[in-house]
């Protein structure tokens, strides 16, 4: 009783601050616990290199340029490849699920391509486009568009019909009844195609630079495979799983930005 | 004096008490708004989905700024009718003709779901109502009065998701009458609320009726609700007016007094010895 009571009380002016941290407390952990089983031995560094031994790679990786090239060229190919697909996608999400005669004209055709698993189109992509930029960025679009395509389609049809009535009423055109009523109430499930969707994109871009590529951070683990330079393999892997926190957190803020109405991004 | 006042009215010529409450209306509002009602007449007016006639042949005029209560079991058309009456939907017979022909924003829906744009702020929620005029210069000072005048001028910057049932809904009321509609139609719009938010919101509905003036049509389950607002009482049956009752007591009206209760009893006697033969 008495030590629960004083733990608030002593905790309570800093809990802001700490607030924040508490999700990095189980990633830190992880990092502790590999150092301390790799500096006494119990994992070996040529299967598992020390996080130390991993910093101390990327740092000269850094200085040497490689690092930021390569992250740099990655980026832009998941950008690229995100904004084709997620434009061609949430196009034609808007038109589906606003008009019938383009749901009647396209939908069918569009489920049957996204059965398809993407990467299985690698080896034709390859022979279509050899190893250059356009195979990778095709790849990406491909996978990024359907998440988006879905979840736009799904977030317009499932719109309050009673609000779109209500705005017919209080005489909103068209555009407006869009502006004010459809794409509001769409966008929480275009957020959740979103997040997919950069997800895909992630795992799209790594298959691809890891199998065909001469340059991106999916490019550099293989060459470091090559040479059996583990750390970087390491190194690498652990870029993927920041960056891909850092796509979550964009998207997040967007989420927080856009849809403060919502209850469930209101502030206790 | 206050004696003196009080005695007053009996020394006084006896008047026929409905021209009294039309005299002290337009004083109250000045000469304009007493014309701002819309009368209505409906002739021969049937609607069916389908094999399914739900209006068989309804014929009513209603008078401008008279308040009218409809009142039925379920699906008994009541709904419907005034769905047609607010030109949502198309009657498949019969003609609907107002006594002016009104524009958009003169006829007015409250539903019984608030239907609040969840991603507005209050205040731009009562400016839908505007319609066409949305753009005006004055459209944020119109919505404001609005608002203030169902008490919730205070709300304005708030999201609906705030807001208590009994709130959102006074939010509607203000979308509805931002427009200074005509003909103000309300289709179970305290259904969904608890027993005390709705007397409340009965007094808000019957202050902001007698303030502005419009034609108000009431589709009510609860023939309490009915006889307590209403000038007059209808009856739906079978997709007929069954019943056509005159309220015609003083307002405002004390709700539990013997003679509302009288009324009321009457009402519902007539709806449950209908359900009887259908049971």
């Amino acid at each position: 009783m008495s030590l629960i009571d004083s733990l608030p009380r002593v905790g309570a002016p800093k809990l802001p601050k700490v607030d924040g941290l508490i999700p990095w407390i189980v990633p830190l952990v992880i990092v502790l616990v590999w150092q301390v089983a790799c500096v006494t031995g119990f994992v070996p560094s040529r299967v598992l290199p020390a996080p130390t031994d991993v910093a101390l790679a990327g740092w000269k990786l850094l200085l040497s340029g490689e690092l930021v090239r390569n992250i740099w060229v990655s980026f832009w190919r998941a950008s690229i490849g995100f904004v084709i697909g997620g434009g061609i996608g949430f196009a034609f999400g808007l038109a589906n699920g606003l008009s019938q005669l383009s749901a009647k004209l396209t939908d069918t055709t569009l489920q049957m391509v996204r059965n398809i698993p993407h990467l299985a189109l690698i080896p034709l992509v390859i022979l279509w486009f050899g190893i250059d930029e356009s195979a990778k960025l095709f790849l990406v679009a491909l996978g990024v568009f359907f998440p988006i395509y879905l979840n736009t389609l799904h977030g317009i049809r499932t719109v309050d019909p009673q609000l779109i009535e209500m705005g017919r009423i209080y005489g909103m055109t068209d555009g407006e009844l869009f502006r004010r009523v459809i794409f509001p109430g769409a966008l929480p499930s275009i957020f959740v195609g979103l997040r997919f969707a950069l997800g895909i994109m992630w795992l799209t871009l790594i298959v691809a630079e890891t199998i065909a590529a001469s340059s991106g951070l999916g490019y550099m683990a293989m060459q470091a495979r090559e040479f059996m330079l583990i750390d970087v393999v390491v190194l690498s892997i652990l870029i993927y799983a920041l960056l891909g926190k850092l796509a979550d957190s964009a998207s997040r803020a967007l989420e927080r930005l856009t849809l403060s109405w919502h209850p469930a991004f209101q502030k206790k | 004096m206050q004696e003196a006042l009080r005695f007053q009215p009996v020394d006084a010529e006896p008047v026929d008490r409905s021209d009294i409450r039309v005299q002290a209306r337009q004083l109250r509002r000045g000469p304009e708004a007493a014309a701002r009602g819309l009368s209505l007449t409906i002739r021969g007016l049937r609607k069916a989905f389908g094999d399914n006639e739900v209006l068989r042949g309804i014929d009513l005029h209603i008078p401008a700024g008279q308040f009218v209560a409809i009142v039925g079991r379920s699906g008994c058309g009541k709904s419907t009718l005034l769905r047609l009456i607010a030109g949502l939907d198309a009657p498949t017979a019969g003609s609907i003709a107002f006594g002016e022909e009104p524009r958009a924003q003169d006829v007015r829906v409250m539903f019984q779901e608030p239907r609040l744009l969840p991603w507005a702020r209050v205040l731009s929620n009562v400016e839908v109502g505007l319609g066409r005029e949305r753009s005006s210069a004055d459209a944020q000072a119109r919505a404001e009065r609005a608002l203030v005048e169902v008490g919730l001028g205070d709300k304005r910057a708030q999201w609906p998701s705030v807001l208590s049932g009994g709130q959102k809904q006074r939010v509607a009321l203000a979308r509805a009458l931002v427009s200074q509609p005509r003909v103000l139609a309300f289709d179970e719009p305290l259904g969904a609320l608890d027993a005390l938010t709705r007397i409340s919101m009965q007094q808000l509905l019957e202050r902001v009726w007698r303030d502005q003036g419009f034609t108000a049509i009431l589709v009510t389950h609860d023939v309490a609700e009915a006889v307590a607002l209403a000038d007059r009482v209808l009856v739906i049956e079978d997709g007929r007016i069954a019943e056509d009752v005159t309220i015609d007591l003083p307002r405002p009206r004390r709700r539990g007094s013997a003679e509302l209760a009288a009324l009321e009893g009457e009402i519902l006697k007539h709806l449950l010895e209908g359900s009887e033969d259908t049971l």
